[in-house]
């Protein structure tokens, strides 16, 4: 007997899903026996049907409900994550409330994870009998909606968020971009031409810079990180820290005196990947959105031995300000996006190639660089001498990618940029170019053709991953030069091939900060490192976190195409929720039975969401619904058991157990 | 110019394509992984030896994988690896490529199928001296194996001899016999009696 | 004082009675106590394990079994032997990951009386316990007659560095332990790019054309650099480079007299010990006008002079990774 008296009528539905569900579990027979022994609990209607999800599964609970008089609706399917939604829809189109559906999981917990049928077909009728007993304890419930806040975060500024942040903006909603270097752009920003079709990287990326810089809609902190995010969907708050440029923005022209004159010269790690210097105050490329620079405080001579200040005697307009502060800046939004990108794999890592201790042996980004017409040498392909030309040039792949000593994933891009490398080389140099390779991966537009004309071109092709490369030389050939030795394995011959450069194509890795990001957000890591979207194919950039979207290559391994398709998803995705003003949230929700409580206020600070407050008159607590995520930390804290969580009541989840345990499998087994 | 091996590729997919790779996995001590070869190469480019092999590991890997039992088990191969251990710290997959070739050449001892017995034979001299002494000993195992396969080489070695005896000292007499002879080859009868089964 | 139960090998005996007189000999200085596993076999080389597994493991594993009943405060192996090192590691490692095998050779020690649980015995090669151990700080205190004056090239060989078992102590392609504890007593560390290629092992029995094209590498990378003479840390690395090298050269008509030694020898010497305590002239080829050189002020020497390398300069290079041994390295990640 329910709390209101009214006798339940239930409908069990037990899906085939095809053969994924039927064919470990004995579903007829399920079917059959939750309306011969569950009778007794209210089952009126047991079925079983081939797709439950179909809408003729549907309709036949729309349609049980209306003639059968059902009150109570079990479905035992896939995971709640699926079809929660579906079955709870079809219940409230039959007539009730959606929150009158319960199911139970027998795919993911009985069928994907058994191989004996026996077994998993009485586990299977466990947990109907759990679903059933608990259902009887179910009431209406009413879903609560709250207001979406229309501002975005976009956190990264890379092309992928760049992106993003237009799209928002273009529809009309305030965006703030948060970037941690002095200039947004990216890793595309470093690039001299774009594969496959070898458009100038500038000239694409430069105007969507500018845009987002200039864009009314658009808040842009450079030299900025996230510190702190509260609140839920709709309505968040982050904290960001503007780190102190030294530079008061609204002085600075950009006209660069301070950088043409600062005497102190850094190796430029970042936007030239170790290849070339820049100064203690720079701005990291000419194009550089904003315009303004930045002084690095760890190498700047004044910050270090407390003179010097030579940029401030130069600036025509007074703008350095060594006594500039951090500022913590704290912004309401209502969605969040990650768009972080990635890092490239260290290459030192792979003793054997070299990097670091052959001077010869570069990284792609350096080589990058080295082809960009505003890069350390002018986009000259030449030595570390700086004036050679190289005559050969080997190009490796799948370093520190496909390999289980650094990174088992393939980084998917590599093989097209180690592509473009060889058609610079050829187009620049005219050099001989060798490119060792495990297998070709080319898929995507446009890019096997461009595959097809580098074997065109004359490059050498060698289908071996590299075993070592060595400045030893055996014979008079090798003087001198690169040795690379590998297995030709289409030969079946190990070769050894001299040459004067190697570029090494290293693996895209996630950022290393990449977990403590995943946790300030609330959002989690795979094995690899890459931010988890809610679903691999057909939720890719949205995340198991309401609210908060990844985009690019924070997610894994992508090239340009991708990622801007990624950063426009997710935009299109927080429009869509931006326009519908509020968001419907699941009304589980934690309440305090206020006679029952003793005003002890353990359960004031346990809350991760401060949604408890206390009122001292009366001496309660009570709980604020909007802020309740219903997780019930306080339900289990409460020592005199006044707070009850809706749709999980203690009620509820005892006679769940209790239902579960009804059958003894084990004794079935042994059977 | 050499000449061509040919090597009888089975048409179908033999019956025992499956028992060879399992053969070899299940007769190597600890975890092989050998199943997981993605045919990269790095084994044939690191090893040292490659030159001199008929087939690079990674043809044998390929080999065993097809399941052409006689070409892979009579390779030279294994018995010109130098245990130097490079592919099996390389390899992408794991691979514990060294003791695979240690399992081939147990399987090759077992059915008699090297081709060539020269590294066999040193093999069986010192485990000879070993199963008598418990001990080895270089100077005896030297000149047992020289004699019988580089008769031709010991004229050109005969100032290194000299020197290993008289600079370096080292003893031409055997070494004395450990003193648990007696349990040594008690153990080694019964652990041939557990590789038999 | 630290006790350490120690496997000699077979090759401690005869042809590597250098490297032992000069462990010994530096033992004492160092402080640390050696005892032997009492009645020992052969590990069996590479050469058991080419013919059978389970005989060969057994016979390892006798070693295992003697060694861990003399387990007392310390259960650390020493091992001294490269070939001997690993497969004692081998062999622990094998039982523990594969149980089964194991048990299998268990039942084998088990007809001998005997028995061996995985991991009861630490075991450890020389260079392990002077570096990670001992500690350079204190090899540094007891140096007496800094090498200056000595080009070293540090030529470690396989089965120190590999296969890469968790328990390994340093990088499996370019370790850095030998150069450091080289670098504390004063020599002049050559960036030797072999030192963990291989010396041909066995090959010199089996095809003498691969071995010397291998042991050619070795020397004429050392010569190249101008090094005066070459260590190792293991008597078959040492054997083949030294007492072979008269028999490569007659090969390849050159004319390499790179004499070989053992690191334990260097350590001896810069510890004060006279050459005639360790083991010197034991070597086939002489260490002698090498040793000369010692206490002289090495004329600065070019190593490009030697052979073309190709162009340093402009562009800046990468900073290499810092120099320190795997197990630093090790805690500074943890
Ligand atoms: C050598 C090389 C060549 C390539 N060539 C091509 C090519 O020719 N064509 C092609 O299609 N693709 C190419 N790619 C792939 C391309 O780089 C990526 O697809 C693209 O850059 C991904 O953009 P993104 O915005 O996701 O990430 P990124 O470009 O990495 O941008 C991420 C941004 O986020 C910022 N950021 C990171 N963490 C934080 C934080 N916590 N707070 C604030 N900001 C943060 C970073 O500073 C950066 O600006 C190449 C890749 C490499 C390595
Ligand atoms: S104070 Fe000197 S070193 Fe620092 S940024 Fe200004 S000019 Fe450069
Ligand atoms: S894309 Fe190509 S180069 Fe990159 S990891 Fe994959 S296979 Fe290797
Ligand atoms: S290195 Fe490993 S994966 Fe590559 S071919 Fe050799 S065994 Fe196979
Ligand atoms: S361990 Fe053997 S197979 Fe592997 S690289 Fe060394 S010699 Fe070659």
């Amino acid at each position: 007997m329910t709390k209101n008296n009214e006798e339940p009528r239930i409908g069990v539905y037990v899906c085939h899903c095809g053969t994924n569900i039927a064919g470990v579990v004995d579903v007829e027979n399920v079917a059959t026996w939750a309306k011969e022994k569950l009778g007794t609990q209210g089952v009126v209607v047991s079925r079983d049907y081939k797709f439950m999800c179909s809408s003729l599964g549907q309709e036949l609970i729309e349609k049980d409900i209306k003639e059968h008089n059902l009150n109570r609706i079990v479905v035992a399917a896939c995971s709640p994550h699926l079809h929660e939604k579906t079955f709870r829809t079809a219940t409230s189109n039959g007539g009730l409330n959606p929150f009158m559906c319960e199911m139970v999981s027998i795919r993911e917990q009985v069928s994907w994870v058994h191989t004996d049928k026996v077994i998993a077909t009485e586990k299977a009728k466990s947990m109907i009998s759990g679903g059933v007993a608990r259902i009887v304890h179910h009431e209406p419930l009413q879903p609560m909606s709250v207001p979406i806040h229309p501002a975005t975060l976009v956190v990264g500024g890379g092309i992928s968020g760049i992106q993003a942040a237009l799209e928002i903006a273009d529809a009309g909603y305030p965006v703030h971009l948060v970037e941690r270097e002095p200039s947004i752009g990216g890793h595309m920003a470093q690039f001299d031409k774009t594969f496959p079709t070898l458009d100038c990287s500038a000239c694409i990326l430069t105007p969507k810079m500018v845009e987002a810089g200039n864009h009314p809609n658009i808040n842009l902190y450079t030299w900025s990180e996230v510190e702190k995010v509260d609140g839920y969907v709709g309505n968040f708050v982050a904290t960001i820290r503007k780190k102190a440029r030294k530079i008061v923005e609204a002085d600075c022209t950009g006209c660069g005196i301070c950088q043409e004159k600062c005497p102190k010269k850094v190796i430029d790690d970042v936007f030239e990947a170790g290849l070339g210097y820049r100064k203690a105050v720079y701005t990291p490329f000419p194009q550089a959105v904003p315009n303004y620079p930045v002084i690095d405080v760890e190498n700047c001579t004044y910050f270090e031995k407390g003179t010097c200040k030579v940029c401030e005697k130069f600036c025509p307009t007074n703008a350095i300000d060594f006594e500039q502060e951090d500022e913590l800046i704290s912004i309401e939004i209502g969605n969040i996006i990650l768009a972080t990108g990635y890092d490239l794999f260290d290459a030192r890592k792979v003793s054997n190639y070299g990097y670091g201790r052959l001077a010869n042996v570069f990284t792609s980004l350096e080589f990058e660089r080295l082809t960009n017409a505003s890069g350390p040498t002018g986009g000259e392909i030449v030595l570390r001498d700086g004036k050679t030309v190289p005559k050969s040039v080997g190009v490796i792949h799948c370093v520190g990618s496909r390999d289980k000593n650094y990174n088992e994933y393939c980084s998917s891009i590599c093989c097209m940029q180690s592509l473009k490398f060889a058609h610079l080389v050829h187009e620049r140099s005219g050099a001989e170019v060798y490119n060792f390779y495990i297998d070709i991966r080319t898929p995507g537009k446009g890019y096997d053709e461009f595959y097809l004309r580098l074997v065109e071109e004359g490059t050498n092709f060698i289908r071996g991953k590299v075993a070592e490369v060595s400045d030893t030389a055996r014979n008079s050939e090798e003087e001198g030069k690169l040795i690379v030795q590998v297995e030709d394995t289409l030969v079946g011959k190990q070769r050894r091939i001299p040459v004067d450069m190697i570029v090494l194509s290293a693996a895209l890795e996630p950022r290393a900060d990449a977990k403590e990001v995943g946790k300030l957000f609330g959002i989690s890591c795979s094995a690899n490192g890459w931010l988890i979207e809610r679903h691999p194919k057909l939720d890719p950039v949205a995340t198991m976190t309401e609210g908060i979207y990844i985009a690019g290559c924070a997610q894994g391994p992508k090239d340009i195409p991708s990622s801007v398709a990624q950063g426009a998803a997710a935009a299109a995705r927080v429009i869509g929720k931006i326009q519908k003003k509020e968001i419907e949230l699941e009304p589980i929700r934690a309440s305090v039975i206020e006679e029952k409580c003793s005003g002890c206020r353990i359960c004031n600070n346990l809350c991760p969401f401060n949604a408890i407050l206390f009122h001292e008159d009366r001496m309660v607590s009570e709980i604020n619904p909007a802020l309740c995520q219903g997780c019930g930390t306080c339900v289990a804290a409460c020592p005199a058991g006044a707070i009850i969580g809706t749709g999980f009541s203690n009620e509820q989840v005892l006679s769940q157990i209790e239902g579960l345990l009804m059958l003894n499998i084990e004794a079935a087994a042994t059977d | 110019m050499t000449e061509l091996q040919t090597v009888d590729l089975p048409t179908t997919i033999p019956k025992h394509k499956k028992s060879l790779l399992s053969e070899v996995a299940a007769r190597t001590a600890g975890k092989s992984n050998i199943e997981m070869c993605i045919q990269c190469g790095t084994c044939g480019g690191s090893c040292p030896s490659a030159a001199d092999m008929d087939h690079t590991p990674r043809a044998i890997f390929a080999l065993l994988k097809a399941g052409v039992r006689d070409e892979a088990l009579r390779s030279n191969t294994p018995w010109m690896c130098v245990s130097c251990y490079y592919c099996t710290v390389r390899c992408p997959q794991d691979i514990h490529i060294t003791d695979v070739m240690y399992t081939l050449k147990n399987i090759a001892v077992e059915e008699k199928i090297y081709t060539d017995s020269t590294a066999p034979d040193f093999s069986k001299t010192f485990i000879n001296m070993v199963e008598n002494y418990g001990r080895s000993f270089e100077v005896g195992l030297a000149g047992i194996h020289n004699l019988k396969h580089f008769i031709g080489r010991l004229p050109g070695m005969t100032p290194m001899v000299i020197g290993m005896l008289t600079k370096k000292g080292m003893p031409i007499t055997p070494p004395k016999r450990i003193k648990g002879m007696a349990q040594l080859k008690k153990i080694l009868k019964r652990a041939k009696e557990l590789e038999a089964v | 004082m630290s006790d350490y139960i120690f496997y000699p090998g077979c090759a401690m005996e005869s042809s590597a009675r250098a490297y032992d007189i000069s462990l010994k000999a530096i033992s004492k200085t160092l402080g640390i106590g050696i005892k032997d596993v009492d009645d020992w076999n052969c590990c069996g080389a590479t050469e058991y394990l080419s013919i059978s597994a389970t005989p060969a493991y057994a016979l390892i594993a006798r070693n295992l079994a003697l060694a861990s009943r003399q387990v007392n405060g310390s259960n650390t192996v020493m091992a001294s032997c490269s070939a001997c090192y690993l497969n004692l590691t081998k062999a622990d490692h094998n039982m523990a990951v594969d149980p089964k095998f194991g048990i299998k050779i268990n039942q084998a020690l088990e007809a001998g009386g005997l028995s061996y649980q995985p991991g009861a015995l630490e075991i450890k090669h020389i260079l392990d316990i002077m570096v990670n151990d001992i500690g350079l700080e204190k090899i540094k205190s007891k140096v007496k007659r800094p090498l200056e004056g000595l080009r070293v090239a540090p030529y470690l060989g396989c089965m120190v560095p590999r296969p890469d078992y968790a328990s390994r102590f340093s990088d499996a392609e370019q370790p850095v332990e030998l150069d450091m504890l080289l670098e504390s007593l004063g020599a002049e560390v050559v960036d030797f790019p072999l030192r963990t290629a291989c010396c041909g092992g066995h090959m010199t029995q089996i095809s003498p054309d691969t071995a010397f094209d291998l042991i050619n590498r070795l020397v004429k990378a050392a010569d190249d650099q101008q090094a005066d003479l070459m260590v190792t840390a293991c008597p078959m690395c040492q054997m083949n480079l030294d007492a072979f090298q008269g028999e490569m050269n007659h090969h390849f008509k050159t004319n390499f007299k790179m004499p070989i030694l053992f690191f334990t020898q260097l350590v001896g010497l810069a510890f004060g010990y006279e050459a005639s305590e360790l083991g010197f002239g034991l070597e086939l080829v002489s260490a002698k006008s090498a040793l000369s050189k010692l206490g002289m002020k090495a004329p600065e020497s070019d190593s490009a002079a030697k052979v073309k390398k190709p162009p340093k300069g402009e562009l800046p290079m990468p900073a290499p990774l810092p120099k320190m041994p795997r197990s630093a390295e090790k805690e500074a990640t943890q």
